[in-house]
């Protein structure tokens, strides 16, 4: 179905660059590329596109598809952290509107040992701008501390204005922990800070460092085989699917980082002997911190996929003993049938369908080998707030040819899901309905579309099976009025 | 009654604008003017001689009692002083927390929308002296005031103070009406003081509205939460203040839009009027000086 681009997807660049302005045009032709040939263990892309110039401000007047600092701290890294309460410290606007996007599972009684479907904020009015909300808040964790006595902790989430009138939320948090004696973390995570949401992560891992991991230290003691998933939001169960993995190898997972995450383990993390990341993106700061202070390896793997599974499980396993590796090979060789049933059902009715990404932090890239694995292809991917550093780690994944796009804008990536026609696009809820409406399948690969978990074999099958669901639909054969078929 | 006019006092911090502008504002009434008076300080000090106490009850004080702004009403906000001098004061948080220009921004609205602004001939804006965000601009934003009286001296960072505050109003001039109404010095003692003002207001484009000559009478009244109009109506500063208040009011609809000059034009002036050195001056100086205990 996809349309075929006789002279690859520069002159479709040029096309989409040439409605801007100039200054725009200039700018946005440096975030808009197609991928080079890439030699083998050749990690970075080689493209026009100069990726080196990623992370910076949007252009003025274009529709970005980006989110702020307080959506990465309060939205990514903190919210999921279950036994803790997130207050979203301001107006009302920014904690309603950001309630429970994520689907981060966790296990616990909601309301009473865990929070994070929960919403809880200072709803600033105009009185507490021109005093100042310090007061309030102070009462705010009162009565949270009154209201839920078994929650573990609280952070503060700072809304824009905590940042223009200057409240003291660090001043709060001290003075707090002394009278509540629980953890408090005040989070500097205004949205103005920053071009996206990525700065809000940087800060919500300086958090942890600082109020967190600089406590007293944890009494735990760790065995040789205790590892923590940093990384893993849990979105749809992900996090379980990969847990239960490593846990066959013969690994302990000791802290889950953030996706169902206790205060408790978030603070016995650095003496686990190795982390795992999986979302190198919003959490690569806190890993390089525990390896510096308390010496604890790290290293990224892949949990979407077979290919990857299997690769990430025996990287991992290298990290220890003949036991483990044994293991892992046991674990691949008892997946294995699951996998091939999967491949018989759903490769025949995926194989060659053509994809367009554009999410977040690991997904364009990581997600790439499981729809290989299907015998789809990634014809264009892009990341919301990706750094140079992240277009290093992609080269790998994809294949010559690809069209990259860098904070794509609302018009290019309509314009390219327009001309390109692929058979699937995964994006966000905001890219959904047009993309359907051009009569083209899509899938949240955000959220999993209500869907999951897509981490690890289990995980698989899920995404294999929604694939299909959505591009096999057989509403895609209506999608023309009847009157207007051609004869 | 004519139109509504509102004036706003601007200047450096502590050059006197309060008391200038209740003492003009004290012979403004005696013409038969009525008066609101807007306090734009944190303070609360803006209409202190006029009540002859200080204000208690500030709008933002009050609506943070009260719970919002809009469970506030007009009588519990405004005290008449002075001969049927209305006085409000916008208030605001205790130094060093919140945003005390928001407070100036809701104050300000909170009275227009209930009805402060009726049945009077002035609405006068004390703001303090640093304008620094955009709390503090909002008498000059918004069609508020139609002309800015700048309080000054012959003190340099007085005449910096004044020549900057031209450019807020510039900037206001072209999307707002305000203008500058003109410049008052407030006497100092220091070299050439008058002279100095003039030259500044031509400068700036506009003039030098009153000379307002050192008097201790002032500082007694004062001390007294008076104004000199109050204390002692037949004393020759009294009479100054309402030279003053008689030339404002002829001074309606005669502001500009100012002509605020570089830093350097400024330095040049007051090395033209011998109040800086030049730094050929200064090195001579430092030579000679060197030469002496030699």
């Amino acid at each position: 179905m996809a349309k075929d681009l006789e002279d690859g997807y520069e002159t479709l660049i040029e096309e989409v660059l040439s409605a801007y302005p100039k200054k725009a045009q200039k700018k946005r032709a440096k975030h808009l590329g197609v991928a080079g040939p890439a030699e083998a263990g050749d990690t970075e892309i080689l493209s026009k596109c100069d990726t080196v110039k990623s992370n910076v401000k949007s252009v003025p007047g274009v529709m970005t598809i980006r989110g702020c600092a307080y959506a990465g701290s309060k939205g990514v890294v903190w919210g999921p952290v279950k036994d803790m309460v997130h207050i979203s410290h301001g107006p009302v606007g920014c904690g309603h509107y950001s309630w429970s996007q994520r689907r981060n599972y966790y296990t616990g009684t909601t309301g009473v040992d865990s929070f994070v479907t929960f919403q809880f904020t200072t709803d600033f009015q105009e009185k507490d701008i021109v005093f100042g909300g310090d007061k309030k808040l102070e009462k705010t964790i009162d009565e949270i501390n009154e209201l839920f006595p078994l929650s573990k902790g609280i952070s503060v989430q700072s809304e824009c204005p905590i940042g223009l009138i200057g409240d003291d939320i660090e001043a709060v948090a001290r003075k707090k922990k002394k009278d509540v004696n629980k953890t408090i973390v005040p989070v500097r995570c205004e949205g103005f800070r920053g071009v996206s949401q990525s700065l809000g992560h940087h800060i919500a891992n300086d958090c942890i460092r600082d109020w967190v991991l600089e406590g007293e230290g944890s009494e735990f003691e760790a065995s040789d085989y205790d590892v923590n998933i940093i990384g893993d939001y849990n979105i749809g169960g992900d996090a379980w699917s990969s847990r239960i993995l490593l846990e066959e190898i013969g690994l302990n997972v000791v802290g889950s980082w953030s996706g169902d995450a206790t205060l408790a383990e978030m603070e016995n993390a650095p003496k686990a002997k190795l982390n795992l990341i999986h979302c190198y993106r919003s959490m690569n700061y806190i890993c390089r911190h525990m390896e510096e202070k308390h010496g604890v390896p790290w290293m990224e793997y892949n949990f979407f996929g077979p290919s990857q599974i299997a690769a990430s499980l025996r990287a991992i396993a290298a990290k220890f003993d003949k036991t483990i590796q044994d293991n892992a090979e046991k674990v691949i060789a008892k997946y294995q049938p699951l996998v091939d049933e999967i491949m018989a059902k759903y490769k025949p009715r995926l194989e060659g369908k053509k994809v367009m990404l554009y999410v977040g932090g690991l997904r364009p890239r990581h997600v790439a080998t499981a729809y290989d694995d299907l015998g789809m292809e990634i014809v264009g991917t892009g990341y919301e707030f990706a750094h140079g550093d992240d277009y290093k780690r992609t080269g790998e994944h994809i294949k010559e040819g690809t069209l990259i796009y860098d904070d794509v804008t609302g018009y290019e990536l309509e314009k390219f899901i327009e001309t390109i026609r692929p058979d699937l696009v995964g994006s966000g809820i905001k890219e959904k309905y047009p993309t359907q409406k051009m009569g083209i399948p899509f899938r949240q690969m955000h959220s999993w579309d209500y869907s999951g978990p897509y981490h690890g074999y289990d995980g698989f099958a899920i995404f294999a099976r929604d694939m299909d669901l959505a591009i096999n639909n057989p509403v895609w054969g209506m999608f023309d009025a009847p009157w207007k078929k051609s004869a | 009654m004519s139109d509504l006019r509102q004036i706003a006092f601007y200047g450096k911090g502590g050059i006197g604008k309060s008391t200038t502008s209740q003492n003009t504002l004290a012979a403004l009434v005696e013409m038969d003017q009525k008066i609101l008076i807007v306090g734009c300080d944190p303070k609360a000090d803006s209409t202190r001689l006029i009540l002859n106490t200080k204000m208690q009850d500030t709008v933002i004080q009050m609506a943070a009692e009260m719970g919002s702004v809009e469970d506030l009403e007009l009588e519990d906000v405004m005290k008449v002083g002075y001969k049927g001098i209305k006085c409000t004061e916008a208030g605001g948080p205790e130094p060093g927390v919140g945003c005390a220009g928001r407070g100036v921004i809701t104050a300000i609205n909170f009275l227009e929308e209930n009805g402060a602004y009726d049945d009077v001939d002035y609405v006068s804006y004390d703001v303090l002296g640093d304008v620094v965000c955009g709390g503090f601009a909002m008498p000059i934003r918004e069609n508020k005031a139609q002309e800015i009286y700048i309080v000054m001296s012959g003190e340099m960072m007085a005449l910096y103070a004044a020549n900057n505050i031209s450019k807020g109003i510039l900037k206001y001039a072209n999307s707002g009406g305000v203008r500058l109404g003109g410049l008052i010095c407030n006497e100092r003692q220091t070299d050439r003081e008058i002279d100095l003002s003039e030259e500044l207001a031509k400068k700036l484009g506009t003039q030098l509205i009153h000379f307002v000559p050192r008097d201790n009478v002032v500082q007694h009244a004062e001390l007294r939460r008076q104004t000199v109009i109050q204390y002692s109506p037949d004393c020759k500063q009294a009479q100054e203040y309402r030279t003053l208040a008689e030339k404002v009011h002829a001074n309606s609809g005669k502001g500009v839009v100012p002509t605020p000059v570089t830093m350097e034009e400024l330095e040049e002036m007051l090395l033209d009027f011998g109040i800086m050195q030049s730094e050929e001056d200064r090195l001579a100086a430092i030579a000679a000086e060197e030469a002496k205990s030699a």
